[in-house]
């Protein structure tokens, strides 16, 4: 029980994919201007993470090792064909708006990470765990990065109006500066020092 | 006929710079810019990895994978796009496996000063990314050829560049807890917004 407790929780704050393992960080910077771009990333992320675990680690015995990364390659590009025809299929707008990261989901790190990292020596029920906990430490930051970049950077949430722009007769004038990609970085570097200052055994002497 | 494929070259490189323009391969970029000597090697490796892979993926997309691409075996209505990630991650892999086997065969001393970050280049989003917008920009031949050369050297540029700004900070004193990560997270923040001055220009 505890086992299953740490495979879960520990990715959230203590090992953090992003911010402490320094993983899957393209897509973080990339489609964080807009929550509703954020989280399906979050979720597909996730859910690759947790079923390419899963599927390695189900068949870790069989895997020679030289050829090891081939092998888990074609599992999650087969996961990442699922998900980009998913989205294809019903949600178009969203596949557009996402172009190229979608497929690069195949070369996240926190993917490939987890499953050479974990699931090639645990049983699959906490492989899947894992990867679900490592989906969820990345949406974490994902979530919160693209919260702070859609409010302050165009006063909306999931494009609902929350401020009301100055250009449309509302108060608030919109930071500019947060709808731009080098934002993305000053967010999750200040997110690192909060975690690290919050938690100082992550500190790390470099 | 000489000018679209300068201006493509130098628009891959700073305008559309894979690393701080569009973000790609930023796992390795930030974890492997600890000193300049490695992040020359490993830029060499990524230059020569998606000058070869990029134009490659460009003849599979153009005369197997796309729509009505095969007409010439007798199969005109097939499209075989879904098929796109596996294949280009598949000639990727396969690649840097090859140019592996090449430069430990003839070229030993490169193949050891790049070490690990050889097969590590497999997962790294910049090559898979350079095959992707190929793809989207629906490029030719030769301009798949500028494109990859292009963006890897722009890749290898941006890591050098970082690996020489954060040798420096070596010296400077930051606050604890933002040491390391933190602030090599800031630093590429303030150089991807110096190369946002590129991106109004028109070639």
């Amino acid at each position: 029980m505890k086992e299953v407790k740490k495979a879960l929780f520990d990715p959230i704050f203590n090992n953090n994919p992003i911010a402490i393992q320094i993983l899957g960080i393209c897509s973080a910077l990339a489609v964080t201007s807009r929550m509703d771009t954020a989280l399906v990333m979050s979720v597909a992320v996730s859910l690759v993470t947790a079923f390419s675990s899963m599927f390695v680690s189900v068949i870790r015995n069989r895997i020679p090792s030289s050829i090891r990364i081939i092998v888990q390659m074609t599992i999650i590009a087969s996961l990442v064909i699922v998900v980009d025809q998913i989205l294809r299929a019903y949600y178009f707008d969203l596949s557009k708006k996402l172009s190229v990261f979608v497929g690069l989901i195949i070369t996240n790190c926190i993917v490939m990470g987890r499953a050479e990292g974990y699931a090639m020596n645990h049983p699959p029920h906490l492989s899947f765990l894992d990867g679900i906990g490592n989906g969820i430490g990345y949406s974490v930051i994902l979530m919160g990065v693209s919260f702070v970049r859609e409010l302050f950077g165009s006063g909306k949430i999931f494009g609902h109006v929350i401020f009301p722009l100055a250009k449309d007769g509302g108060w608030y004038v919109p930071n500019g500066l947060l709808l731009l990609p080098p934002s993305a970085f000053f967010l999750i570097g200040i997110f690192i020092w909060i975690l690290k200052t919050w938690k100082s055994h992550l500190i790390d002497e470099a | 006929m000489f000018e679209v494929y300068l201006s493509l070259f130098l628009k891959s490189v700073f305008i559309e710079n894979m690393a701080l323009a569009f973000f790609l391969g930023m796992c390795t970029f930030l974890a492997v810019s600890k000193k300049v000597e490695t992040a020359i090697g490993l830029g060499i490796a990524v230059t020569i990895v998606q000058f070869i892979t990029v134009p490659v993926n460009n003849i599979l997309f153009q005369h197997v994978l796309k729509e009505g691409a095969l007409a010439w075996a007798g199969l005109p209505n097939v499209d075989l796009t879904f098929l796109g990630y596996i294949t280009y991650i598949g000639v990727i892999a396969a690649m840097v496996q090859i140019l592996e086997m090449t430069l430990d065969k003839f070229f030993p001393a490169l193949y050891h000063a790049l070490g690990i970050y050889l097969p590590l280049i497999t997962v790294n989003c910049a090559i898979l990314g350079g095959s992707l917008f190929m793809v989207e920009r629906d490029y030719t031949f030769a301009q798949s050829l500028v494109y990859g050369f292009g963006s890897g050297f722009g890749w290898a540029l941006a890591i050098i560049t970082l690996a020489g700004v954060r040798f420096k900070l070596k010296y400077s004193n930051i606050p604890v807890a933002l040491r390391g990560l933190g602030i090599t997270f800031i630093t590429a923040g303030l150089m991807a917004m110096a190369f946002m001055a590129f991106s109004g220009i028109q070639l």
